[in-house]
């Protein structure tokens, strides 16, 4: 069966610079979501090696071909990547419900400094009630540069989210989102795919651009008082969250512009003027 | 009696103790409260003044260095982190020592 890919638009792919994940809930149908339980109860083919390309990891018509197949997941890591992503690994998260304790917030992998990124598909064939443990994560965390499980000691952050969601939910995160396994409470099992996808290509303007244009991307009037758009792409780039430090969300914004440029294949783009005003240095002219 | 420490960690929103707090953690020596990560969503005070007058004795906080050169835009760990421990006494003698991570 050939799909037509559901491409995000350009506010989702600033809404996932922003803040480093995408939640699509309830996305997988039920009778998808059984048959991705019953596979994996009955014991999934192993996974392909590292690099291999994410068009040949997975037999057709199985359950995991057939969620990357959705229009929607399709589209979505197309937006995100471009053609030909690669595969880099999956693995199967599951609490069994026994007595455990949360995850500590970490970073995945390790040090990264790319502007390039991965996308970290998360699938949750389940209904995940607030006791079963559902992710945690910290919007707009993906652009810190941390290493891994050094964050441990952020037991609390102002915002954080704990999943709760309907069944056959997907999210994408950015590879550096903090996040953390959460405290399943419920006596059920939970089951989380993941899988790790890299891009094989510059990840420009994958997304459907028909609504890029000089509304989005030319410069604004700025700190005009009331006058704030939240769909407007430069808003969504300079919006902060709530554990941002009174100074660093500046910074947060240059980073996310940074990204953007990269996603806009253009080394100019700005949003409300932060990165323009620091990169202002004239030149006396014949000097 | 025997006493124990407890640890109060804060994130805060600048270099003010008394601003407002963005993160935290907390750690009880004396093993009548665990605290995990994920466990609340409400900060346990509004800012760093508000622990001082809660009780709470400052160990240490962040200093203001300067970014190293190359890294100015860089954003990584939280900026300003406020130690505080108080000491507590253990009711009923030794605390049971504590299990697993964190």
């Amino acid at each position: 069966m050939q799909n037509t890919p559901e491409l995000l638009s350009t506010r989702e792919v600033a809404q996932f610079a922003a803040r480093g994940f995408l939640r699509f809930d309830g996305l997988v149908g039920a009778e998808q979501n059984e048959r991705f339980l019953h596979e994996f109860a009955a014991g999934l083919a192993g996974p392909k090696p590292a690099g291999t390309p994410l068009g040949e990891c997975y037999a057709p018509g199985s359950s995991i071909a057939r969620l990357l197949a959705l229009p929607r997941v399709q589209g979505a890591l197309h937006s995100l990547l471009g053609p030909g992503p690669i595969f880099d690994h999956h693995f199967f998260h599951v609490l069994d419900g026994r007595p455990s304790r949360p995850q500590a917030l970490h970073q995945d992998s390790t040090i990264d400094t790319r502007t390039a990124f991965d996308v970290q598909l998360f699938y949750y064939p389940q209904e995940v009630t607030q006791d079963m443990g559902g992710t945690r994560f910290v919007p707009g965390s993906h652009l810190r540069l941390v290493n891994e499980a050094s964050i441990a000691r952020y037991q609390n952050v102002l915002g954080q989210q704990h999943l709760v969601c309907p069944a056959g939910t997907v999210l994408l995160f950015h590879h550096g989102l903090w996040h953390g396994g959460g405290h399943n409470r419920s006596g059920k099992r939970r089951v989380l795919f993941k899988l790790r996808v890299q891009p094989s290509v510059p990840q420009h303007r994958h997304w459907d651009t028909s609504d890029l244009g000089p509304a989005t991307l030319d410069p604004q009037p700025i700190f005009v008082p009331g006058v704030w758009d939240e769909n407007d792409v430069q808003s969504i780039l300079c919006s902060s969250e709530p554990w941002y430090e009174d100074d660093t969300k500046r910074l947060e914004y240059i980073n996310r512009i940074q990204l953007w440029r990269y996603l806009l294949g253009d080394a100019r783009a700005d949003a409300h003027y932060w990165s323009t005003r620091v990169e202002n240095e004239p030149r006396r002219a014949g000097g | 009696m025997t006493h124990r420490q407890q640890v109060l960690i804060l994130y805060l929103a600048n270099s003010a103790l008394d601003s407002r707090v963005v993160s935290w953690a907390r750690y009880d020596g004396t093993g009548q409260h665990e605290h995990l990560p994920g466990d609340s969503a409400e900060p346990p005070y509004a800012s760093g003044l508000a622990a001082l007058r809660d009780g709470w004795r400052l160990l240490q906080m962040s200093q203001l260095n300067p970014p190293a050169p190359g890294g100015e835009f860089t954003v990584s760990y939280q900026r300003y982190e406020f130690l505080f421990e108080k000491w507590a006494p253990v009711p009923d003698g030794d605390p049971a020592p504590a299990t697993g991570r964190g």
